[in-house]
């Protein structure tokens, strides 16, 4: 009960901090925004190829967007050495991890919701046919993104070149949840069922949730107490 | 059972021993003043104490715990070279932050009592960032103390702090003690430094030049230490 109170703590000091300054929050939105838009260029709304295309375009807007708000996720803690305070409080580093991991969510989230209208309109996509199955999709494929980003995000802090590090590290190792939120998030904005051998990509995203999560709360004290 | 016993700590960088084979102890309502050179090691040494480090060999003890166990976190205090308050909070929402890390009782009406301890209590809603440096100070001492630490570890605490800071910490130092808290510091300033410790520990080049108590020589002539038991040795 202590990990979920201390953790909540950790995530509600993040979340008033970030909605006092918008520093991340407008940055993601607005990028992803821009992205959505200069795609739009790109391609013919009325083609018949956007329905093929669509789960990679919406997610790869959703990981560039999401890096920036990653990225934030420990740096905001170098002002006064506030990482130094924390790591030094009786929060374990799991609970640490775990309070930024949801705050970086609830954000990141928000800003794919926010997204998703707006790739409506632009690519002429019914994204409510089957909303559930999208909000399914988005949810897990965000909580990866999100364990895998806030690990890093922890693991470069202290490098100087760290806005640039940390998307080279991560997308790499994001590629095959991303291979399965794009196939997923294609079938269901093309209005397939999701059933039968296409099961495996939500599977798949299960798994890689469960398992980065475990690594990052195992491995995050030794991240952070070098 | 000593506060903090610290054994045969060594730390490494890379190949460089910043910390070669340190063994100090401090009980409660001891104050261990950390002397030593740029680079000598005191702020290794406490990032390591603080369990914000790990050591590369040896052990450490706070009240006979491992360093980065909850039960010695809980127990102890740090004040380093940054503030470590958020500065888009106010006042208020720092102190009661940090008092819900600690798992304190009634974290508003502690953080209400800490901001009229330190004068902040009219500034209680305003942000930290709007803070004067003087206020931002006060603020953080009352941060490292909100939970009456039975260890303080504090690097360079007196640099600085304006007149009013160092009076408060002065006087949460001496009352810290009282209650039977031990206070491990590291600072340059020496004659503050001396007249607070009960003993004292030079490092040099990450080793111990000299550990004992503080003696009246020590305090009448403050570089008395560095010139016995400096880089000469």
């Amino acid at each position: 009960m202590n990990f979920v109170r201390l953790s909540l703590v950790v995530a509600a000091k993040d979340l008033r901090s970030e909605l006092r300054t918008k520093e991340a929050l407008n940055a993601s939105l607005s990028f992803a925004l821009v992205i959505l838009l200069l795609f739009s260029f790109a391609f013919d709304p009325s083609s018949e190829q956007i329905a093929e295309f669509s789960g990679g375009l919406l997610w790869i807007t959703f990981a560039f967007a999401g890096a920036l708000i990653l990225n934030r996720s420990f740096s905001r803690e170098l002002a006064n050495d506030c990482l130094d305070v924390l790591v030094a409080s009786p929060v374990s580093g799991a609970a640490l991890f775990f309070g930024k991991a949801l705050a970086n969510y609830a954000l990141l989230v928000a800003v794919e919701i926010v997204c998703l209208p707006v790739f409506g309109v632009f690519y002429g996509v019914r994204w409510t046919r089957q909303f559930w199955w999208l909000m399914l999709v988005i949810l897990l494929a965000s909580w990866v993104m999100t364990v895998m980003g806030t690990m890093f995000s922890a693991l470069t802090v202290n490098l100087r070149l760290r806005e640039l590090m940390l998307p080279t590290l991560i997308y790499p190792m994001l590629i095959p949840a991303l291979m399965a939120a794009m196939q997923l998030t294609t079938l269901i904005l093309a209005g397939s069922p999701v059933a039968g051998d296409d099961l495996i990509w939500l599977r798949l995203l299960t798994g890689l949730a469960i398992i980065f999560t475990s690594l990052a709360l195992g491995l995050v004290e030794i991240v952070l107490v070098r | 059972m000593a506060a903090v016993a610290v054994d045969g700590v060594w730390k490494y960088f890379g190949d460089f021993p910043a910390i070669r084979e340190v063994s100090l102890t401090a009980d409660s309502g001891e104050c261990l003043a950390l002397l030593g050179r740029n680079g000598a090691g005191k702020t290794t040494l406490l990032r390591i104490l603080a369990g914000l480090s790990a050591a590369s060999r040896g052990g450490i003890r706070l009240f006979g715990q491992d360093a980065r166990s909850v039960q010695a976190r809980l127990r102890t205090g740090y004040l380093g070279h940054g503030i470590g308050v958020y500065e888009e909070l106010s006042a208020r929402e720092n102190l009661e932050l940090f008092a819900k890390l600690y798992q304190l009782q009634n974290p508003g009406k502690l953080a209400g009592e800490w901001l009229e301890r330190t004068g902040l209590d009219r500034a209680a809603g305003s942000l930290v960032r709007e803070f004067s440096r003087g206020m931002r100070q006060r603020l953080a001492v009352a941060r490292a103390f909100l939970h009456e630490p039975g260890i303080l570890l504090l690097d360079e605490p007196f640099t600085a702090l304006d007149d009013r800071a160092i009076q408060l910490l002065e006087g949460l130092l001496q009352a810290a003690r009282e209650r039977g808290a031990a206070v491990v510091m590291s600072t340059h300033q020496l004659r503050e430094a001396l007249e607070l410790a009960t003993r004292v520990s030079l490092l040099v080049r990450g080793r111990v030049a000299y550990s004992g108590p503080r003696t009246a020589e020590m305090l009448a002539d403050p570089g008395w230490l560095y010139r016995h038991y400096g880089e000469a040795t």
